[in-house]
């Protein structure tokens, strides 16, 4: 029988949730890294029981966690004592080391003057799909990294910084990260990364050279709200059979482009918001979505305080609401960028984790849903891995 | 022999409890105590210093016999008493943020 592993970062350390295929019964494991926050924590598909986590701080700034046992156990890449015999003796120890590429330059900063790239932290971390040594971590200033040695070190694909549009980025009201990296299962050299406020990008070649993908966004708190760069895209998904199609939870609007980004189109249809956050796809059903809708920028709650998954079986547009067992009264918890995922068994089954601390589940696609914990700090992300 | 006290967050990610205590063959100052730290524990490159610039983390203070030396420069020697072990190096995350 297949196992499930759910891997919590929260603004207090990182909880793993496990249970068999008949997800069910869930055993707790954590705080791992306690009293850190934990943006993210994420296996590799190739090596399951590899898992890279974000731990970070503002007090003493970024941790990369690696795990080689399925999360039983933790060490920071590069740290060993056979791994530390430097040239001259001198640890390495390079695994927390962001440095951006070149001079970093500036970007917009709220006032709408310049502001030099300064990293803060890793937002997302996402494995290859080919190498389990190899990983990207998007970061805060945006940029995008990559390790090839498991997380030792890190080089920035600094094409992405270095856009001409870079001078023009904004942070939005989370800070300039580098939330989202979309690897294409079917073109090892094209990946779709979102900005928060910059908006969507894509390379076909590696990373080297990179392209806007906004056009057919439009947002009206900038001053063109069709521009190139600026919009404040909050989430992208797409499912492994199909990469040609994203769908985007946008600031407000849901998006849907079939041709790899060049073009989006509004598929918010008949939802009561279309602000949100998260956005994914099922794992057997490309044309099968699922949002949180959240009443407004300015109060992060679930419209009329009732906390509805909203599933769209058309690709967008018409969307049905989703509360069995989910608090339909009274409820002001928000539902968070990195915080949806799904796992690939049959029925799918969906999971998502508050910023009041529920990690819930649904085994049956959305019909139901169930939490497997309740009281967790602000759950920041959920990630789930689906073991034979 | 140096006697350093970490805050508990960095405590536990070197693994260690309670003081950590270090040889130091250079004059002792912020810098050779922070040099000779992250070379025992190297995990902890980057969570009290930047790697690159080596300037003091804003919210990392340096508590020395009594008085709050993070402002001194890193190079400037210690008092005996941390020389000698009689007294504690002492880092800690500032209490800000509430």
């Amino acid at each position: 029988m297949s196992k499930l592993r759910v891997l919590v970062g929260t603004r207090k350390g990182a909880f793993i949730l496990t249970a068999d295929g008949a997800r069910k019964r869930w055993k707790v494991s954590g705080p791992h890294f306690a009293g850190w926050e934990i943006y993210h924590v994420k296996g590799s598909t190739v090596d399951p029981n590899r898992i890279y986590a974000s731990q970070t701080s503002a007090w003493f700034g970024q941790i990369i966690q690696r795990s080689d046992d399925g999360g039983k156990s933790w060490n920071t890449p590069g740290s060993s004592p056979e791994e530390l015999k430097g040239p001259d003796g001198t640890p390495k120890a390079e695994s927390n080391k962001f440095v951006y590429d070149g001079i970093p330059g500036t970007h917009q900063w709220y006032d709408g003057t310049q502001h030099p790239w300064e990293f803060k932290r890793v937002w997302h971390l996402e494995p290859s799909l080919h190498d389990p040594e190899h990983v990207y971590a998007g970061v805060e200033d945006a940029a995008l990294f990559e390790s090839k040695d498991g997380g030792k070190s890190w080089n920035e694909l600094s094409g992405l910084r270095q856009h001409d549009t870079g001078p023009k980025w904004q942070p939005g009201a989370g800070g300039m990260c580098l939330h989202t990296i979309l690897l294409d299962p079917q073109d090892r050299q094209r990946i779709f990364v979102a900005i928060s406020a910059a908006g969507a990008f894509r390379t076909d070649d590696g990373g080297t050279t990179w392209k806007p993908i906004n056009h057919g966004l439009h947002s009206e708190y900038i001053p063109d709200p069709n521009a190139e760069v600026g919009h404040c895209v909050h989430r992208i998904a797409m499912h492994p059979s199909r990469p040609d199609t994203l769908f985007m939870q946008k600031h407000w609007d849901v998006m849907r482009s079939d041709d790899s980004g060049d073009s989006w189109r509004e598929v918010s249809g008949n939802l009561p918001s279309d602000f949100g956050f998260p956005i994914d796809v099922h794992a057997h059903e490309p044309e099968t979505i699922y949002v949180v809708p959240i009443k407004s920028d300015s109060e992060h709650y679930p419209p009329n305080r009732r906390l509805r998954v909203y599933r769209s079986r058309t690709g967008g547009n018409e969307w049905e609401a989703l509360t069995k067992g989910l608090p339909q009264r009274n409820c002001y918890v928000n539902v968070l960028r990195d915080a949806m995922s799904v796992d690939s068994l049959e029925p799918c089954g969906i999971y998502f984790g508050t910023t009041g601390g529920q990690v819930y589940t649904s085994p049956d696609a959305g019909d139901s849903w169930k939490p497997i914990v309740r009281d967790l700090p602000a759950v920041l992300s959920v990630e789930v891995q689906t073991l034979p | 022999m140096i006697r350093v006290v970490l805050p508990p967050h960095l405590r536990t990610l070197a693994r260690v409890d309670g003081e950590v205590e270090l040889d130091v063959d250079a004059t002792v100052t912020q810098r050779s105590i922070l040099d000779e730290l992250e070379t025992r524990y190297p995990m902890l490159r980057g969570t009290m210093r930047d790697h690159v610039t080596q300037l003091r983390r804003p919210l990392v203070r340096f508590f020395v016999c009594g008085e709050d030396l993070s402002h001194e420069s890193p190079d400037a020697p210690l008092p005996e008493a941390i020389a000698k072990g009689s007294e504690p190096f002492v880092i800690i995350g500032a209490i800000a943020g509430g």
